[in-house]
Parts: C-alpha cells; sequence; structure tokens
C-alpha cells in the first residue's frame, strides 16, 4: 500500500517536475522572441553608428550612392556618396516588373483552379505550381543570368533596341515567375472563402459563370487579394539571389526595365562579400540598408497579413 | 394559335447579346487556362533546360594513352620509397607518351597543345594510381584518362562543325581528335570526380562533394536545432499557453518572422554570431544556426497545425483517467502529431537547403578546396557552389553549374517526396 504521505511527496514533485516543464517549453517560443529582438537590436546597433557618420536624411533621400572608403584622407570623393533612393527605385522597379508578370498569371491560374478545373485537375496542378516555389532562388538567378538576360539581349538587339546584359526586366522576370504561386495560393484561398449563396444569386439573375467572377466574386475577394499581392510585394523586395546574379551593381537611376539597376539587397551583399574593416561607413551601411529593408517589409507584411486573415474567415 | 419559336430566335430576340456574352465567358475561361500552362511551361523550360545543359556534368571525355612507367622517365632509383613516388616525375612520363602518341608533332608551341589535350590534374591521377599499384612500375599500361575541359565540350558537342566554331581548341587540336576518335581512343564516361571531389580552379577536375558536405553539415545542425526548438514551441503554444496579449504578440511575431527576408537572417548572424560571440567564418556551425532561427517560425507553424488535428477527445480521455497536463501532452498528444511535425520540418528544412543569401553574409562564399571534416571547418553548401560557379567567366563551369543544380533539386525531391511518403504513411483520418 501506498500510503498517503508518499502520495503527497509525489504528487508535490510532480508539480514542480510540471512547472520545470512549463518553463523549459516556454522558453523554446522564446527564441522566436530573442530572434525578432536580436534582429532589430543588430540592425538599429549598427545603423547607428552609420548614421553617425551620414545623417540619415543624406542616407534616405540623396540621389547619389557610390560606397567608398577613402584609403588616403585627402582623396577626391573620400567620403563617398550613401544616398539610397537609386536602390529604393530600383527594388521597386525590378518589384514592378515581377509584379506584372505574376499578378496576372497568379491571380488568372487562381480563378481557373477554383471556378473552372474539376477536382483532378486542380489535385494535378496545384503541386505543379507549389514546385514552382520550392525551386532554390539561386537556381533562378542562374536562369536569369545566363539564360533569359542574353535571350532579352539579343531579341532587344534583333529589333533595335539596346538592352543592358544586366536588364532589370531579365531579374524581374524571373522573379515573377517566382512568385506566381504565392499570389494563386493566396488569391486560390480567398476566392474559395467567398460564399456559393452570391454566386448562386447571380446564377439565379442571368449571369454566366464569367459575369459572376468578375461581378460577384472578384469584387467580394478584392481586398483580400490585395493583401496577398502586398505580401507578394514584400517577398520581391526581399528577394536576394536573383537580383544578386542577374541585376547590375551600378546605381543608376531609372525607371527603364531595359537599363541596369541595383537593389538593396544586391547593394548589401556586395558591400559585405570579401574581407571589409567592420566600422567602415561601407560595412555598415549594409546594416543601415538591411534596417530600411526589414522596416518596409515588416510593414508590408504585417498590413498583408492583416487583410488575408479577415478576409480568409469573413464569410465563414 | 402558336408561333413556333426555333431556340436560336429565341435567344436573339429574348436575350440580347447572349452570343457575344457566351463567347466572352469561353475567352476568360481560356484566360485562366493559358495562366495556368504558361506557369507550368516556365516549369518544364527550366527543368528540361537544367538537365540539357547539366548532364554534361556527369560525363568526362578520357583519352586512352599508353603510359611507360619505367624508373628512368620517372627520375626514381630502382628500390623505391612512398615518398620518392609521390615525388617522381609523372609530368616526363605523360610528355613521353603524348609524344609517342603523335609522333608527327614538333615545335614548342605544337608540342604545348598536343600536352594541353590531357586534363590538369593527370599528373595526380597517375602518382596516386603508381601509389596504390606499385608493381605497374617498369611496364607500359593503357589508362583512360580524363581529358582537358575545352576537349571534352568539343567532343560532347560532336566534332562537328558547329562545334568547330565555338571551340577554343587549336587547329593542332582538332586535327588530334580526329586522328585519336579513329583510332578509337576516345570515349565518355561517367564522371565520378564531379561526385566525389571538392572545388577547384579547373572545371574538369571540381567536383560537388566538399559542398554536399558542408550542407550535411549546415542542416544536420540546422534540423536538430530547429525540430527540437520548434516543436516544443509549437507544444508550448497549443497546449499551455493561455490566450492572452502576450501570446498574442508571440503569435503575430512568429507570423511576421516567417516573412522576413533571408538575407536579413544572415545580418542577424553576422552581427550576432561572428562579432559579438567570435565565432569562425563560413563555419557549418554558423550556417546551421541562421539557417535553424529562419526556419524555426515555419517549423513552429507547421508543428501547431499538425497538434490542432489531435482530436480533443484524446486529450479529455488522458485527462479524465488522472494524467496531468504535462502527462496527456507528452504520452498522447504529442506521439499522434509527431509525424506530421517531423513532415513540416523535412519541408523546412527542403527550403533551407536551398537558402543561399544568409550564407553568403557569414563567409561561406569562400573558395574552398577540401571538404569540411568538422563543424568548424571553413565549409561551402551546395546553393553557394552553385553560386560560385554561375559567376565563374570560364565556360565550363556553366555545365558544372546546371550540374550543380541537378545534384541539389535531386536533394529536394528526395526531402519532399520522403515528406509526402511520411505523410500518407501515418496520416489519420479522426
Amino acid at each position: 500500500m501506498i500510503s498517503g504521505q508518499t502520495l503527497y511527496a509525489r504528487s508535490v514533485r510532480q508539480l514542480w517536475v510540471e512547472r520545470l516543464i512549463r518553463y523549459g517549453l516556454f522558453s523554446c517560443s522564446a527564441v522566436a522572441i530573442l530572434t525578432t529582438v536580436g534582429i532589430v537590436a543588430s540592425l538599429i546597433f549598427e545603423a547607428v553608428r552609420f548614421f553617425q557618420m551620414v545623417p540619415v536624411l543624406d542616407f534616405l533621400f540623396g540621389l547619389q550612392w557610390s560606397p567608398q572608403t577613402a584609403i588616403r584622407a585627402d582623396q577626391i570623393g573620400a567620403s563617398g556618396h550613401f544616398g539610397a533612393i537609386p536602390l529604393f527605385v530600383g527594388t521597386a522597379l525590378i518589384g514592378a516588373v515581377a509584379l506584372s508578370l505574376a499578378v496576372p498569371l497568379g491571380l488568372f491560374s487562381a480563378i481557373y483552379l477554383s471556378e473552372y478545373a474539376s477536382d483532378r485537375t486542380r489535385s494535378l496542378v496545384k503541386p505543379l505550381l507549389e514546385i514552382l516555389a520550392g525551386i532554390p532562388t539561386v537556381v533562378y538567378g542562374f536562369f536569369a543570368a545566363l539564360v533569359i538576360a542574353p535571350a532579352l539581349k539579343a531579341s532587344g538587339a534583333f529589333i533595335g533596341l539596346s538592352v543592358a546584359s544586366e536588364s532589370a526586366l531579365a531579374a524581374g522576370l524571373v522573379m515573377g515567375v517566382m512568385i506566381i504561386p504565392l499570389i494563386s495560393s493566396i488569391s486560390d484561398d480567398i476566392i474559395k472563402g467567398v460564399p456559393v449563396s452570391l454566386r448562386e444569386g447571380s446564377y439565379g439573375l442571368g449571369a454566366t459563370k464569367s459575369e459572376t467572377i468578375r461581378k460577384v466574386v472578384l469584387p467580394a475577394a478584392l481586398p483580400g487579394i490585395a493583401g496577398g499581392i502586398l505580401l507578394a510585394a514584400s517577398r520581391a523586395i526581399g528577394e536576394t539571389m536573383i537580383v544578386v546574379m542577374a541585376a547590375g551593381l551600378a546605381a543608376n537611376l531609372t525607371a527603364n526595365p531595359l537599363q541596369a539597376v541595383t537593389t538593396v539587397t544586391v547593394q548589401i551583399v556586395a558591400l559585405l562579400t570579401g574581407d571589409q574593416e567592420f566600422d567602415s561607413a561601407k560595412t555598415l551601411a549594409a546594416f543601415a540598408l538591411g534596417l530600411t529593408l526589414f522596416c518596409a517589409t515588416l510593414l508590408l507584411n504585417l498590413i498583408g497579413l492583416h487583410i488575408v486573415e479577415r478576409f480568409r474567415e469573413q464569410y465563414d | 394559335m402558336t408561333e413556333n419559336i426555333s431556340p436560336s430566335r429565341l435567344s436573339s430576340q429574348a436575350l440580347p447579346g447572349v452570343e457575344r456574352r457566351h463567347r466572352k465567358e469561353q475567352i476568360f475561361r481560356r484566360l485562366g487556362l493559358g495562366a495556368i500552362l504558361t506557369s507550368l511551361l516556365f516549369l518544364m523550360f527550366f527543368l528540361a533546360l537544367i538537365v540539357a545543359r547539366g548532364h554534361g556534368a556527369f560525363l568526362e571525355t578520357v583519352i586512352l594513352v599508353d603510359y611507360h612507367f619505367d624508373h628512368e622517365t620517372l627520375d626514381i632509383d630502382q628500390a623505391v620509397s612512398q615518398n620518392d613516388l609521390a615525388n617522381a616525375n609523372y609530368r616526363s612520363v605523360i610528355r613521353a607518351a603524348m609524344r609517342e602518341l603523335a609522333p608527327e608533332v614538333s615545335g614548342r608551341s605544337a608540342r604545348r597543345d598536343l600536352y594541353g589535350i590531357l586534363g590538369a590534374g593527370t599528373e595526380y591521377d597517375l602518382r596516386d594510381l603508381i601509389i596504390a599499384q606499385p608493381s605497374l612500375l617498369g611496364t607500359t599500361a593503357g589508362i583512360w584518362t580524363p581529358s582537358s575541359d575545352e576537349f571534352h565540350l568539343f567532343h560532347r558537342n560532336g566534332g562537328d562543325r558547329a562545334s568547330r566554331q565555338s571551340t577554343r581548341l587549336s587547329p593542332l587540336q582538332i586535327e588530334l581528335y580526329a586522328e585519336l576518335d579513329n583510332a578509337g581512343r576516345i570515349k565518355t564516361r561517367f564522371n565520378w570526380t564531379f561526385l566525389s571531389s571538392g572545388d577547384s580552379r579547373d572545371p574538369e577536375q571540381a567536383g560537388v562533394w566538399g559542398a554536399v558536405k558542408g550542407s550535411i553539415l549546415t542542416l544536420g545542425i540546422c534540423f536538430l536545432l530547429s525540430f527540437g526548438v520548434g516543436t516544443l514551441a509549437a507544444i508550448y503554444l497549443e497546449e499551455f499557453a493561455s490566450k492572452n496579449w502576450v501570446m498574442r504578440v508571440l503569435e503575430v511575431n512568429i507570423n511576421n518572422l516567417a516573412a522576413v527576408p533571408s538575407i536579413t537572417y544572415g545580418l542577424l548572424g553576422l552581427a550576432v554570431f561572428l562579432n559579438f560571440f567570435g565565432l569562425p567564418r563560413s563555419a557549418a556551425l554558423v550556417g546551421g544556426l541562421v539557417l535553424f532561427l529562419m526556419t524555426l517560425p515555419t517549423i513552429i507553424i507547421s508543428s501547431r497545425v499538425a497538434l490542432q488535428a489531435v482530436p480533443p477527445s484524446i486529450r479529455e480521455a488522458a485527462l479524465a483517467v488522472g494524467a496531468s497536463r504535462v502527462q496527456t501532452v507528452f504520452h498522447h498528444v504529442a506521439p499522434l502529431a509527431l509525424p506530421g511535425m517531423l513532415t513540416g520540418s523535412i519541408i523546412g528544412m527542403a527550403r533551407a537547403l536551398g537558402e543561399t543569401a544568409p550564407l553568403l553574409m557569414i563567409g561561406m562564399v569562400a573558395f574552398i578546396v577540401d571538404p569540411p571534416s568538422g563543424v568548424l571547418d571553413p565549409s561551402s553548401a551546395l546553393p553557394v557552389q552553385v553560386y560560385l560557379w554561375a559567376e565563374s567567366p570560364e565556360r565550363a563551369f556553366a555545365e558544372k553549374t546546371a550540374g550543380a543544380i541537378m545534384v541539389l533539386l535531386v536533394f529536394l525531391i528526395t526531402m519532399n517526396l520522403a515528406a509526402i511518403l511520411l505523410r500518407r504513411k501515418f496520416e489519420k483520418r479522426w
């Protein structure tokens, strides 16, 4: 027989063990918080050091980007220029090219899959589209740099256009292919969330299927899809390997997709690969760019996630 | 009296424009189909192009050369030690054999062209061969020797007029090619070097093994940490946490971390692991840590989904017979959710395997010849190797790049298949 006292002692020990385990489990989830704190702290810490050398406004609104550190104190252009506007414009240009390919293709794919396709087609095509999202970005970069860019340059020369060999178009198009599955799967979710009763009401009034989709389903799904596009935009501006391999290094301020532009991520990689002293403005600039990138993507993600979550459940 | 109305007249009178509307319907439908086909076409195009460009990396062109391993040419004594064998003059053996192969070639630059059709690593191959089989000393042996990469490309392109225009082989080398080919001394075989050796400046010597090993070490660390921490964190959030504002912040935080650009994790690794903790650059350990932080949110999210799929009745039954919360979770709920959590983790690992940008930030882009033997050794990773070779100006590396991509894709497909099979095997419908 177990006496009451041993039972009590056991349950006290059990209680302590349970409490210990719960603390252990909590500390595991705290790693996620620590990661965020680590990212924000390290970016801010190094960026503040950078902003002591280069004023914030010069960085955010400067039109000239030529990061270099002085070898001699009195040389020409000793300070370098850290105006990030050309990088922001380049990032936006490549992102815009990517979205203008991915949004129509992704959206129409989602419409076809959720409204027209049979269950069999759906179960076959969806995983195939997902493969596009699973291909490593370095592989897309290889395509952009070694296949698409030369092809664009050659076809540009054929019709008498001069296309840079590291054109924004090549990087943007390939990036667009990469984000098709992201847009199609979010749009698919949202479109499926639109209740059948709305469609049936529209059919009852004699509308064809496409009229129902265009005039009833899409307007109802539009805000959610917009949220999905924001998430895709965030992916596009944070994407690194495609642009590192296929976009240029020189910071041109242009809106012409046939020319070479550079992006925030390309510059971060360019500034930080190779051996560098860790206290020069050049290396610290990478962290200032990283902070800008982090803030921009965070904003897009917060808004995008919020909208998408809301419209996924709106009609449930 | 009733008028006989034909259906087409009905539609055109009663429903004006119905044909136009049906045409529009068709167009709309075809647009959707077209969008899907275009996307799938991109996929097919990518895969076909990779295989078309990359399969050559798994092949090598070899030439049958008769080597005389006599002591005089090798510049060694009759009684030889291992050390002598390692330092013997294999180059003169190669040159003698090549001159014998094409006795008509004379003159310095012509001779250089002649020697140039063999790969740059031939000397070392012969050295290793003789050290492994000293009995070959003093004999003549016909050995299939790897050719140079230009010679290989020329042979792969068929050696016809088109390949003559694009090649960088000299006219003499092209002549030699025809001669050797007629004599049956050229063949193509599987290139084990590509799978078994590390990186090299010479394309015909370069292989992916160093990068594969680096990736395995990196992913091993990443998996141990992220599976452990990720599942435990998911268990806490799903089974123990009370729904208050701290948890809401945590949840929003995790969702957002999953969407943070991967390069940001590289910056974190650089600032914290390298500069603050002083861990070595280019090490698999740091790579694994960075990828761990990157994959953690996705693994937490998928593990939570797996836990949610376990029906509440299991928990209630365990609690009803007197199990504590911890016992309920660890004895009953977690084992049932384990296959699902494992599946999510493998998919997370597959994503981590293809990730390049954060590894660039922590210096895993160095040129590293020897495969790493530990997690603190400088190492490369498969996607980084792809990046390095893609940036190389040498033509033969383009083929190697596509070959390395094929290796990478094989790993990815294997991991995803494993995840799918695991899900099929253990999936339960409650």
